[in-house]
């Protein structure tokens, strides 16, 4: 029997630790994404386009490309980018408090635009770097540091499920997965290499949501952070994939 | 080849852009400046370039840093209330060395104020900048033609400090149509500067950086002093008019600084030493220019549409408070020269009241 050997991506050889806490699901998602980017080719002709917080430690972990701009505007800046150079693969990498927060028209707008850009929006459910406040997709009675006696809808509004807000969207395609398990993650790396490949096929815009473990700020233990996930967060937000347009 | 015509500012302003090699927009319609953006809606694709009309103004300013680090040079223009949301890109273009033209087409008023000409964005444009010690160039038109002139310009001094430059207009020069003579067409290699993302060679290394400094604080704080210093010091402009001799020396720009090119004529038809400084950049502002004023003047007539007459501490400071300083302000009409060599005869009369 072959034994297959894990050998850790080019771009991540040799580099400074990327400085993300113990049980952060975000070293795994740099990990599968810098495999696919090798995987297809695109070592040398690529850029990720970071957003700040948790998710730009990842900025100085690659010897590839990499930008971080604004909180909650990676996807317009990519969106400027890939216009211009077509040719290279282009991503925005951000969190939930980015994407569904404060870049929310940048989220609608984009799909409507079905602009040629993939967007991988890492959900952990809360404001991971600023020590784990409300987001727009924290869970009803989610205890966070902005909603100590956890979210109430009546409170604090409802949690967005962008799979709901993309109904009817003509985008290319739309994911989610988790890094919770090996076999959730490997389901996660073929998502984001359809997500590119359907990008560099020219089909528009790509959005993969992958759901993140962030013991730090929901105070457990990363063990019991993967339990949270199976038995309360993959309940609300189903995963899989939802949108899918076919090939010309 | 430099061809001849007649246009309106905002869309010769928008024709100079791609002339100059501009092939990315990204914007958002306001009064008084949406004609470029209807302009390049259709202009942009026939030379090649890219146009979005965006969600908000400040989604398209982080749509110019993608551009321009991909090598492309780069648009945006907006008015008053639309300018206020440019502040968060600026601070980013600033702080990640991006060259950018922006444009402020200003309108009259606070809030949302109304769609007529005034200057009262001089502040918020030339000091407001972005959070954290952000500063750029500051170019202000008082023709069609001026416009037309200043956007290779601009783009020249972005790329040359890797910053924005924001060309500082008005609704009339915006809106009025004037007789002009547009440049050739500029050839701009996007793999020109080594500071853009483009696709590596094999074991080359890509480079990451992003809105804080990855040399650390001290080494930035440095490296940027020095940067607007410079830019102070070589980047002045202005144009003197009769200046030495004049008893009464306006410094006015724009719409207003044409007004006061007809009152020096008509004051000193009547025998009044009356001069111009015009500003062509707001910042750094031109302090150089104050050093042809005679020590025997009788002050300086600050003339600008708006309330508070914001350009006045830029001229105390720029004479070291050496001399008074007089304003005429006409926040919503175009100043009347007629008023202005009227004040200029108060001001020598010792009957005119100082700012």
């Amino acid at each position: 029997m072959a034994i297959k050997k894990f050998e850790i991506p080019e771009l991540l050889k040799d580099k400074p630790s990327h400085g993300a806490c113990q049980g952060c699901g975000h070293g795994i998602c740099w990990r599968i994404i810098y495999e696919v980017v090798e995987e297809l080719g695109y070592k040398n002709k690529h850029v990720i386009f970071h957003d700040l917080a948790c998710g730009s430690h990842g900025l100085f972990a690659t010897h590839g490309h990499a930008f971080s701009g604004a909180h909650g505007r990676a996807i317009p800046t990519a969106t400027g980018y890939k216009r211009i150079r077509p040719d290279m693969l282009v991503f925005s990498y951000a969190g939930d408090g980015a994407t569904y927060n404060i870049g929310m028209q940048h989220t609608v707008h984009t799909a409507a635009r079905n602009e040629n850009i993939t967007a991988i929006v890492v959900n952990n459910t809360n404001f991971g770097m600023t020590g784990g406040q409300m987001s727009a997709t924290s869970l009803i009675g989610q205890k966070t540091t902005s909603s100590p006696a956890g979210r109430d809808s009546k409170e604090n509004g409802n949690p967005i499920d962008i799979v709901n807000l993309y109904h009817g969207m003509d985008i290319a395609y739309l994911a989610r997965g988790a890094v919770d398990s090996v076999p959730n993650i490997n389901k996660t790396k073929n998502y984001i290499r359809k997500a590119f490949q359907k990008q560099m096929a020219g089909e528009g815009f790509s959005l993969v949501e992958i759901l993140a473990p962030c013991p730090t700020n929901w105070n457990l233990t990363p063990a019991a952070a993967l339990d949270r996930m199976e038995n309360e967060i993959f309940k609300i937000y189903t995963l899989g994939e939802f949108i899918e347009r076919s090939a010309k | 080849m430099a061809e001849k015509a007649i246009m309106k500012g905002n869309e010769a302003l928008a024709e100079a852009a791609l002339r100059a090699g501009c092939r990315f927009f990204s914007g958002y319609p306001i009064t008084p400046q949406t004609e470029v953006l209807e302009y390049l809606s259709w202009r942009m694709s026939e030379v090649g370039g890219e146009l979005i009309q965006t969600e908000d103004e400040l989604t398209g300013l982080h749509m110019l840093i993608g551009a321009s680090l991909a090598g492309s040079r780069v648009l945006s223009t907006s008015a008053g209330p639309g300018f206020a949301l440019f502040h968060e890109g600026i601070s980013y273009i600033c702080g990640c060395e991006i060259p950018a033209v922006l444009v402020d087409v200003q309108r009259v008023g606070g809030a949302c104020g109304g769609i007529s000409a005034s200057q009262g964005d001089y502040e918020e444009v030339t000091h407001g900048g972005g959070n954290g010690d952000s500063q750029y160039v500051v170019l202000t038109p008082a023709s069609v033609q001026e416009e037309v002139d200043m956007m290779k310009e601009a783009y020249e001094i972005a790329e040359k400090y890797r910053n924005p430059v924001v060309i500082l207009t008005d609704a009339i020069i915006g809106q009025m149509m004037e007789g002009i003579t547009l440049p050739d067409f500029a050839d701009i290699d996007i793999d020109k500067f080594d500071y853009t993302y483009k696709e590596l060679k094999d074991g080359e290394d890509g480079i990451q950086r992003g809105g804080y400094p990855g040399q650390g604080f001290p080494a930035y704080a440095a490296h940027m002093g020095a940067k607007y210093k410079a830019m102070k010091e070589a980047e002045q402009r202005w144009e003197n008019i009769e200046v030495s001799d004049a008893d009464v020396v306006c410094v006015a720009y724009g719409i207003s600084s044409r007004v006061c090119k007809e009152a020096v004529r008509k004051a000193r038809a009547k025998g009044i030493k009356l001069g111009l400084i015009r500003l062509i950049t707001a910042w750094p502002f031109p302090e150089k220019a104050f050093a042809e004023i005679n020590p025997d003047c009788k002050g300086l007539l600050a003339v600008e549409m708006s309330i508070k007459g914001q350009m006045v501490p830029d001229i105390k400071l720029a004479t070291k408070c050496n001399m008074p300083v007089y304003g005429y302000f006409s926040l919503d009409v175009v100043p009347d020269a007629d008023v202005v060599v009227e004040t200029a005869e108060k001001i020598i009369a010792g009957t005119c009241e100082e700012v």
